[in-house]
């Protein structure tokens, strides 16, 4: 056996042109396959941390999925806005710990900003039932003193280059065409540390910032012939008058269901409560087809360049049925022709995963902060998890079985041409 | 022929299979031990054939052919693969070697996959051999692909001689060499079969050079299944 061994390793290294690109091209099969299971998982991954710790998210009456999609992930807008009174009441519930309300709608740059209480630096976790850390600064303040102050994710921070003191402008709407709040500057007091949540890429504000900045407003414009100027705002009330969604936890988890029935019948406006976790799974269910869909089209690649080591090494063949004939004449049975081919499909496939594994680890080393930044993917380096091993374990067994097709085909003409090959 | 047989055929008979006819058809044929044999005829005789059923690659349909006592046919094909190996060295017409590999480890294949071929001072042997058909030592690490062919057909005259097997069967080896080199190729096997104690069965069409050998058989003359077809060159 350690004589083939040294004779397939030869007689390879002797094609070594045409088998090194068979070895690419399974390299790039492995490399496509591992990346994107990397990649599927940390979305995974990131995607279910986005919130934790929060017992019911509510909302006006709408989807689900909806509800989740603009509260958590920032994305799409919600139809109906929940009034002020209501949140009210959702706190004075006696199963109710802690209300966080949210109020979307502005944005600054392409980010999100959300309009919140101090509670939710307080309140709001994720992943791992992880609280919000700062990096740098301090949360916005209570009271008018602290009125136009803003805390900034991490993505804010590093892309556009953000520190404490800076002073920014918001707009209205979160849309390409969006109108000004020019008048009323806002001061970044904070930076959040990188949570690989939506929170990243947003803007947070006080409530009565949000209220303050719509004061002159009405119906979604500027309303005609009136500015109020920053400085006379905290003469108004600030009380806001509608959020968007609220954060509820509770004080006994048990009483989650009783705290749902009694948001989805309260009376005075139609109001939904989701648990996050099975929003979050109904959400994954539907973004799961494009995830899986891409592991299928990976998994047809690395099929495709087997595919190619087969034809590859069968066309060769006809061309070694010399060398086979010399093996046979020196002592090679049929099955030695059939085992060194089969070694060689290990040895080209072996090195292609080897390759195939060293250039993903390389390019998750080189792209991952990249990624972060620029998708908030947190991708790092780490040893093969154990899907990644099975990946590579199948990819081996395939492109191993697949040599075995010109081995038995080698056998075959070995065992027909005998001495003598007929070419 | 008072030496032993190595190789004896008796009533052997073979047709490829969905063939109407057979293309052997041979009473008998025998290799006495240490003798070289000549084997001539015109292409289509059953040349190749009989050395494929000599080597016990193909089985006969009826009779026997027999290495050293032993008839193939008793033997499964990987017992044949390990019995050929042992007993039989084996020279094509050409492209003898594997280009891969070096001069030395060409010379050493056989050795690599038979036990009977192999032995401690198999290198030294093999060193030996090469030196007897007059390659070079510098030649030796050299990949075969760099040799003539001449050269090479040396290569593989010692790579067939390495373990002294009781027979070497040559395919028309010379029939790729000018004549020069024929006769010189010639002298080195010849006498280092002799040397060897090796039985040589030889192969060509080319009847010029078959006084150099002990005895000479016409093929057509033995093989009844060829004898139709009539001249010969």
């Amino acid at each position: 056996m350690k004589a083939l061994l040294a004779i397939a390793w030869k007689s390879a290294w002797n094609r070594r042109f045409t088998l090194s690109l068979t070895v690419l091209s399974i390299a790039l099969a492995t490399l496509l396959l591992l990346g994107v299971e990397r990649i599927r998982t940390e979305l995974r991954d990131n995607f279910s941390s986005a919130v934790s710790g929060t017992d019911l998210i509510v909302g006006a009456r709408t989807g689900s999925t909806q509800l989740l999609l603009y509260s958590v992930f920032r994305i799409g807008a919600a139809t109906n806005n929940v009034s002020w009174k209501s949140v009210q009441a959702l706190g004075e519930h006696p199963g109710v710990a802690w209300v966080v309300p949210l109020s979307l709608g502005d944005s600054h740059r392409g980010f999100a900003v959300l309009a919140t209480t101090t509670g939710y630096f307080e309140h709001f976790r994720y992943g791992d039932r992880q609280p919000l850390a700062l990096r740098a600064g301090r949360p916005f303040g209570d009271g008018v003193d602290h009125l136009f102050e803003a805390v900034v994710g991490a993505d804010v921070a590093d892309q556009l280059g953000y520190a404490p003191g800076q002073r920014i402008t918001l707009a209205h709407g979160t849309g390409e065409l969006t109108t000004g709040h020019d008048d009323k500057p806002f001061t970044v007091v904070g930076v959040l540390a990188r949570t690989g949540t939506p929170v990243d890429r947003t803007v947070h504000i006080g409530l009565e910032a949000m209220q303050a900045l719509h004061l002159d407003w009405v119906g979604g414009a500027p309303m005609p012939g009136v500015r109020i100027p920053a400085e006379q705002v905290r003469k108004f009330d600030l009380a806001p008058k509608s959020v968007t969604a609220a954060l509820v936890g509770l004080k006994n988890r048990a009483a989650v269901f009783s705290v749902q029935r009694w948001v989805s019948t309260y009376g005075g406006e139609p109001l939904m409560a989701i648990l996050p976790g099975v929003a979050l799974d109904e959400l994954w269910q539907v973004v799961g087809v494009g995830e899986k869909a891409l592991l299928a089209m990976s998994g047809l690649v690395a099929l495709v360049s087997l595919g190619g080591l087969v034809s590859v090494v069968l066309a060769g063949l006809n061309e070694r049925r010399r060398e086979l004939a010399v093996l046979r004449a020196v002592g090679a049975g049929p099955r030695h022709v059939l085992a060194l081919l089969a070694l060689e499909g290990a040895i080209v496939t072996g090195l292609g995963v080897l390759l195939g594994g060293t250039l993903a680890a390389l390019g998750i080393a080189a792209l991952g902060p990249w990624l972060q930044s620029r998708f908030g993917l947190a991708l790092a380096l780490s040893a093969p998890t154990l899907n990644e091993w099975a990946l590579l374990a199948a990819l081996l067994a395939a492109g191993w079985l697949a040599s075995l097709l010109p081995g038995i085909r080698a056998y075959r003409l070995s065992l027909a041409d005998g001495l003598s090959p007929r070419i | 022929m008072s030496a032993p047989a190595v190789l004896q055929a008796r009533a052997l008979r073979f047709a490829w299979p969905g063939a109407p006819a057979p293309c052997i058809d041979i009473a008998q044929f025998e290799v006495a031990a240490g003798e070289a044999v000549f084997l001539h005829g015109p292409s289509g005789c059953g040349k190749s054939t009989l050395l494929s059923l000599l080597a016990g690659v193909l089985v006969a349909d009826a009779g026997s052919v027999q290495l050293l006592g032993q008839d193939w046919r008793t033997l499964p094909a990987a017992a044949r693969d390990r019995r050929r190996v042992a007993h039989v060295g084996y020279i094509f017409q050409q492209f003898n070697l594997l280009p891969y590999l070096s001069v030395i480890d060409n010379v050493l294949l056989p050795c690599r996959f038979s036990r009977a071929r192999r032995s401690p001072d198999a290198r030294a042997q093999a060193e030996q051999l090469l030196a007897r058909m007059g390659l070079d030592a510098a030649l030796w690490p050299r990949s075969a692909l760099q040799l003539s062919v001449g050269q090479q057909q040396r290569v593989a005259a010692a790579r067939a001689l390495i373990g002294r097997p009781e027979v070497v069967i040559a395919d028309e080896p010379t029939s790729a060499l000018d004549e020069d080199r024929r006769e010189a190729f010639l002298d080195v096997l010849l006498s280092a079969c002799e040397a060897n104690g090796s039985a040589l069965v030889f192969v060509s069409h080319d009847r010029r050079i078959a006084g150099r050998f002990s005895r000479q058989v016409l093929l057509p003359a033995i093989n009844r299944a060829a004898a139709p077809q009539g001249t010969h060159a």
